[in-house]
């Protein structure tokens, strides 16, 4: 009965949408929506989605994420494009606005008629548009950190996931300040994911949670919390909270006596931008655990910083980690494009095919200004090297731990029970496959 | 959760601080609701630019300080000057044609708020400014057990400095009078020679500069975003709502808020106290919906 009523909707749909667009001469699309056209022809521009906040609350961290896509596009279109087709981005702002985010998913696909989607930067909008993502098939590389706890075919990341967020954190922070450590948190999904992988770290480590809090999205009134901390009396807080209450809770630790060398904050998320809008005094001093820092001393980040700040997308004059994550990406598509271009041809390219063709896929040490990374061929998530920094009384970071090798990205680590992502869904304990889980 | 553990964290000292952290949380919210309790109070205005005059006294006190070099001490009154003008202007412009549609100023001021919000990102851009402040302002006092930070104290000094003058300006001056007898029956008043449009200018002008006042300190504790005025706005608008739109009602209610918002968070958490707080504030204006001290006046 669902499958019927599934397929009359679709028909429906396909029958109403035709008729409204029909007498505006949107017939072509119409065929392409049928599959009669291939997604990307030789010789022709590659269409590709580019769906970040350029207004509104989320627009601090995404507008970033625009610059820098267009920067690595042009970069990689200069160099020869994709096998001689230059990429061609088709730029939305989702308004930091839920809906928005899942409608222009859906006008970039069947419209516009991109091949993947680069997008996204929380994960409640990841969560509005992956349904609409798995329902056409797509593909969307979402560039940042999240908690994991997903399995779909269609989507590839390229930030670190809570299993590897905090893991050389945790140790590092309990060797260095104590055994007694407070979280503090936003009060939303990626937080307490991240906090529930934290506190596994944190028993390895052998250190003792004295606090857990969490402040609601967008407050800036620290003052209760703090007050917990100065009881509590830890070596070290650890923090997952975001965006501009971030800035609002280093500003008020300072302000209420707290001292950066006795207990310090360490964090999955304050960096450069972060740290410049707080003010280099506050930020002083605190760790952040990133795959990524603007001070990497390698030649491929030099040319990286230096490129980017001197283009006419370095206006906000910084590069972070979730930058550097977007701008892989970008090379993430293109191997994965000429792979899966080698394998089936023009004809036969899919979105899911590209998806298809990226496991195992490298972006060298010379092109990620992190240093080698690889996707993960069962997850599609990123293998990368977390690293800790402290920030500076320049608003810099000094890199004081680099993990020796690259860590597997385990979306499902503290859900054992659950199953094990792989390429074809998740497999689940007693060995039934589950497809598009999130 | 059991009555048990709901007290069992108890611990005088803690408590006696929690118990001065509200007294400033409740300063803050005051301060973010003194404009708009005079605009409210004495205009019928529900001004929905509110959170945006705050937030552009944040940008005065930024553009001031970054390009102007003007120490921080003097943004702080500057900020009250520029976003009086605004208002000013904004009142001329605009309000001044909808006092007899109360309903429609909502709309209007709503629409106000966007292009504010809109015309600053359009000039400084979407990315957080900074605010500096005196390195004295930085730090913390400790009294025994007692902490609370010095810019806190700061905003406790400027919030209890404005209630002041507000009051004498008020009670205590020939202008003062003709704003409680405009607010009580505008006709009657203008037929005693009191020029009620001016009035209506000069305290929309002063609602305004407030705002601006307690954006330039905001900008200090919190982040200077174009967005940051909608966090205050609701804020401001509890207040004045539960206080009933005068100025002893918004003291009272911003003293009860604050302090109640600190002991709930005190006992369980921040996210909970928020809570607790809103569904009391609904509770208390079912019961009673003209607010705690509410003008004798006819309402308009």
């Amino acid at each position: 009965m669902g499958t019927h009523r599934r397929d009359f909707l679709k028909k429906t749909a396909l029958v109403g949408g035709a008729l409204v667009a029909a007498p505006y001469g949107f017939v072509r699309n119409i065929d392409q929506a049928w599959g009669a056209e291939s997604w990307v022809k030789k010789g022709q521009p590659i269409k590709i989605g580019v769906l970040f906040s350029l207004s509104g609350a989320l627009a601090v961290p995404e507008e970033d994420s625009t610059l820098v896509m267009q920067y690595a596009i042009d970069e990689i279109n200069k160099a020869g494009g994709i096998d001689g087709s230059p990429i061609e981005p088709v730029i939305v702002d989702a308004k930091s606005d839920f809906t928005v985010y899942s409608e222009k998913t859906k006008e970039l696909i069947l419209r516009n008629k991109v091949v993947a989607l680069f997008g996204c930067y929380t994960s409640a909008s990841r969560k509005a548009i992956m349904p609409t993502v798995m329902a056409q098939n797509h593909l969307l590389y979402y560039p940042t950190c999240y908690e994991g706890a997903e399995c779909t075919q269609n989507a590839i990341c390229t930030g670190p996931l809570a299993n590897q967020h905090s893991k050389d954190l945790i140790p590092f922070m309990v060797e260095k300040f104590g055994k007694k450590v407070f979280f503090v948190g936003s009060n939303y999904v990626w937080p307490k994911e991240s906090n529930k992988n934290a506190k596994i770290w944190l028993q390895q480590a052998g250190g003792e949670l004295v606090g857990e809090e969490y402040i609601p999205l967008g407050s800036s009134e620290f003052g209760p919390v703090l007050n917990k901390i100065r009881e509590a009396k830890p070596g070290f807080i650890f923090s997952t909270v975001v965006g501009a209450s971030d800035i609002a809770f280093h500003k008020q630790f300072k302000q209420e006596g707290f001292k950066v060398d006795s207990m310090p904050i360490a964090s999955l998320t304050t960096g450069e931008i972060e740290t410049r809008a707080m003010g280099n005094e506050f930020g002083a001093g605190h760790f952040l655990s990133a795959p990524y820092f603007q001070t990497m001393d390698n030649p491929t980040n030099h040319k990286f910083v230096e490129g980017f700040l001197k283009s006419k997308y370095g206006k906000n004059g910084t590069t972070h980690y979730n930058m550097e994550e977007t701008y892989i990406s970008a090379y993430v598509f293109k191997y994965g494009l000429e792979k899966a271009l080698a394998a089936v041809g023009y004809d036969a390219l899919t979105p899911r095919a590209i998806r298809d063709h990226s496991g195992g896929i490298k972006v060298e040490a010379d092109v990620a200004p992190e240093g080698l990374i690889w996707i993960d061929d069962k997850n599609f998530n990123t293998w990368l090297k977390p690293k800790i920094g402290q920030c500076q009384a320049d608003g810099s970071f000094k890199i004081v731990k680099s993990a020796d090798e690259n860590v597997a990205p385990d979306p499902y680590s503290i859900y054992p029970e659950s199953g094990k992502c792989t390429a074809d869904g998740l497999v689940a304990p007693d060995g039934k496959i589950r497809k598009s889980v999130i | 959760m059991a009555l048990g553990s709901f007290f069992g964290s108890f611990e005088l000292s803690s408590f006696i601080n929690a118990l001065i952290l509200g007294v400033s949380i409740a300063s803050i919210w005051l301060l973010a609701a003194l404009g708009l309790t005079i605009i409210y109070g004495t205009a019928g205005v529900i001004n929905m630019a509110h959170g945006e005059f705050i937030m552009l006294g944040a940008y005065s006190s930024y553009t001031l300080q970054s390009y102007l070099g003007l120490p921080f001490f003097l943004c702080v009154p500057a900020s009250f000057v520029i976003v009086a003008a605004v208002g000013l202007i904004l009142e001329r412009g605009l309000i001044r044609y909808l006092y007899k549609r109360p309903l429609d100023t909502l709309l209007a001021t709503f629409g106000v708020s966007l292009v504010l919000m809109q015309g600053v990102r359009l000039i400084f851009g979407s990315d957080p400014k900074y605010l500096a402040v005196p390195q004295i302002f930085q730090n913390n006092m400790q009294l025994g057990f007692l902490n609370i930070s010095v810019f806190r104290v700061v905003v406790l000094a400027v919030t209890i400095g404005a209630a002041v003058a507000l009051w004498a300006l008020f009670y205590r001056t020939r202008f003062g009078v003709q704003v409680r007898a405009v607010m009580q029956n505008k006709e009657m008043a203008a037929s005693f020679g009191i020029d009620a449009d001016r009035v209506y200018m000069l305290t929309f002008a002063l609602g305004a500069g407030l705002a601006g006042l307690a954006g330039s300190l905001f900008g200090v504790l919190n982040i200077v975003l174009p967005t940051m005025g909608a966090s205050y706005v609701v804020q401001a608008f509890l207040v004045v709502v539960v206080g009933g739109g005068t100025l002893a009602g918004s003291v009272v209610a911003g003293g009860a808020t604050g302090e109640l918002q600190s002991i709930f968070a005190y006992f369980t958490n921040d996210t909970f106290a928020r809570f607790v707080l809103f569904v009391l504030i609904v509770v208390f204006l079912r019961i009673r919906p003209q607010g705690l001290f509410a003008p004798s006046a006819t309402r308009r």
